[in-house]
């Protein structure tokens, strides 16, 4: 599992190259630590995970986890299967909690306040917290338009000029041109892709600070992909954005900051090493981290 | 040799040989479903047969007048000077009041039950009612008819005169004589009762099918339990609720004992809408009321009388098939 070599060289992993180490500057500058993680400043739309601790039952799966996601920016979570990453994005818009057996200890800050105190109302997290699935899921008996709309309606936030939101958030999802004849046809009618970005468009309809994404293009084709990435990196502009991939070029041309989680065998998840994009699959610290992004396992 | 271009003359039969298994199993299928429709139209022959003498007699009349009367037990047309005449439209119609008071008391709270035990409830509780809820479904109806005949109807009388006093000025709640016994109001009431298990049983189990990511994606918009409830979980369980409601209708429509007990029968005259009158209508308590003294001549009228439930029942299930068909349709096509 670990590397064999006891001196390690300087990695470089020519099929991945990363597009995003340019942007990191452009959007406001981060602090970043001595291991090239980002450092908590606790701003709008910032987003970090504190000493978290997750079980199911009895069963801890993740441990002390301990994770910034800086505004405007893009991070990815890779690790092999089982480790822990879809648990772990659900605790950051408490979806955890849907799970009976589901507990946590530790904080997770958005804006710089808790979001499991007591006096928070769980919907109007789940409303700064946009989530988008592994599988497509948009609301059957609604149309299009229906579904851009649906999280006003299931809210019941006030919908001022519905036609230009609609139309504003199709926009941003990368669907607009695609489906703007056709908003009064059902949801199911639209392939697989077409669905996937029809379900962003739906999440950015409730104006979040921040997108979680599980594994968002699993589903998908090559060429979806490449467009829900292109969606993924127009929207950093102005949201936080954490996604799950298990695919590493995707990591490497979408996101700013990586995370990788390992459960070794018989223990919790943990975080082995997180830092810039650029970083990690350049020069990984760990050598689990490097064995995991050449395709040694996992 | 070079391959020309193929035209559907080219087209091949496409065959696929079943197995002898297929085979079998697929002769036990069709055996079965037809089995059902031959019998359903051996019972329809044979009350069309049995009720002969008096759909001879009497025609369309004997769906549409209002009047039963055994007279000496045989019909004008044979020379009778006490003639025997049917006609079943009160009972009929009533059968319709009663079984309509009864979906609108029955299906709201099953309904409500189902979200209750689906979404509200600690998991402990909702098995414990799920298990109790799908064990009354099972239980013959006829047992929570006694059950209401003797418990319920004593207090329907004081709820009647409640809805009397204050409603009064509603059509359907006045009354002309304030007795408020053996209304068509308390006989909705019991078969109600009657039907409230299976119609909630029903529903619990299409509300417990919403697929679940569908449940989890409006939580993530930030959907209360309520909103998610109204946009989710009701527009996918609605085809599956009509139907468990008219699986309860048709049972209500064949009640016989507990309406039997609770209802004034009244044959010449139909009560339209007065639902707390002592007066009603009601095709099967028709039937248990006159079997007992019935001449040869009656009986052909009571068969006439099982044939005309046995109409309306059919198609009250047709109306409920055709709700479900459109309302399930709609989701896929309307919104174009
Ligand atoms: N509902 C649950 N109840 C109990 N244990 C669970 C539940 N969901 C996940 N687990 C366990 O938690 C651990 C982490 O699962 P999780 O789904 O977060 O992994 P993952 O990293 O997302 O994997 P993948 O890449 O395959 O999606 C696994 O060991 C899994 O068995
Ligand atoms: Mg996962």
């Amino acid at each position: 599992m670990s590397n064999n070599s006891p001196e390690r060289e300087e990695v470089s992993i020519p099929a991945i190259s990363v597009d995003r180490s340019a942007s990191l500057g452009s959007s406001a500058q981060e602090a970043l630590n001595d291991q090239g993680a980002p450092v908590a400043q606790h701003g709008a739309r910032e987003m970090e995970a504190q000493n978290l601790h997750i079980w199911f039952g009895n069963n801890l799966v993740l441990e002390k986890v301990d994770l910034v996601f800086p505004a405007n920016t893009v991070t990815a979570l890779i690790g092999p299967s089982g480790c822990g990453k879809s648990t772990f994005i659900r605790t950051l818009n408490r979806m955890h909690e849907l799970i009976p057996t589901a507990a946590l200890a530790g904080k997770v800050l958005l804006d710089g306040r808790d979001i499991y105190s007591p006096d928070v109302d769980v919907t109007q997290i789940r409303l700064k917290v946009g989530m988008v699935f592994q599988k497509p899921n948009p609301f059957p008996a609604m149309s299009i338009r229906d579904n851009v709309l649906s999280g006003l309606r299931l809210a019941k936030l006030p919908a001022g000029d519905k036609e230009s939101l609609v139309e504003e958030c199709l926009t941003r999802a990368g669907l607009w041109t695609e489906v703007k004849d056709r908003l009064s046809e059902p949801a199911l009618a639209l392939s697989g892709g077409q669905q996937q970005r029809l379900c962003i468009a739906r999440a950015l309809a409730v104006k979040p600070e921040v997108l979680l994404m599980d594994e968002p293009c699993s589903a998908l084709d090559p060429g979806s992909t490449l467009k829900i990435e292109d969606t993924i990196s127009y929207l950093s502009d102005s949201i936080t954005i954490i996604i799950v991939t298990h695919n590493m070029q995707q990591a490497a041309r979408v996101s700013d900051y990586t995370a990788f989680f390992l459960a070794q065998y018989g223990e919790p998840g943990r975080v082995v090493e997180h830092t810039t994009t650029s970083q990690i699959f350049s020069r990984p610290k760990d050598p689990r981290t490097e064995s995991y992004i050449t395709g040694k396992f996992g | 040799m070079n391959p020309r271009v193929l035209t559907q003359a080219d087209q091949i039969a496409i065959v696929t040989r079943r197995r002898l298994s297929d085979k079998v199993f697929r002769a036990i299928l069709i055996f079965g479903g037809t089995t059902s429709f031959f019998v359903l139209l051996a019972i329809f022959l044979y009350l069309v047969q049995r009720s002969a003498p008096v759909l001879r007699e009497f025609g369309l009349g004997f769906a549409t007048n209002s009047i039963w009367y055994s007279g000496d037990g045989f019909p004008a047309s044979q020379g009778s000077s006490d003639p025997a005449n049917f006609g079943l439209f009160p009972m009929a119609y009533g059968t319709l009041l009663v079984a309509l008071i009864a979906m609108v008391i029955a299906v709201p709270i099953s309904v409500m039950l189902a979200l209750g035990i689906s979404y509200y409830m600690p998991k402990r509780v909702s098995a414990a009612v799920t298990f109790i809820v799908d064990l009354a479904a099972s239980i013959p109806s006829v047992v929570f008819g006694l059950w209401g005949l003797f418990i319920l109807v004593p207090h329907a009388r004081y709820w009647a005169q409640l809805l009397n006093r204050y409603l009064d000025w509603i059509p359907i709640f006045d009354v002309t004589f304030p007795s408020f016994d053996q209304s068509p109001f308390v006989a909705g009431l019991v078969l109600a009762l009657m039907i409230t298990p299976i119609v909630t049983s029903i529903s619990r189990e299409i509300f417990s099918q919403t697929p679940l990511e569908l449940i989890q994606g409006a939580y993530a918009l930030g959907a209360t339990r309520a909103a998610m409830i109204r946009n989710i979980v009701l527009p996918f369980g609605r085809g599956g609720v009509v139907g468990g409601a008219m699986l309860g209708l048709g049972r209500a429509m064949g009640e016989t004992v507990a309406v039997f007990f609770v209802l004034q029968l009244f044959y010449d005259q139909t009560n339209w809408f007065r639902i707390l009158e002592s007066q009603g209508g009601n095709v099967a308590s028709l039937i248990v009321a006159r079997y007992g003294e019935a001449t040869e001549f009656e009986l052909a009228g009571l068969f006439g009388a099982g044939l005309v439930l046995f109409i309306l029942t059919l198609g009250a299930n047709l109306v409920a098939s055709s709700i479900i068909s459109r309302t399930t349709k709609k989701k896929r096509v309307s919104k174009k």
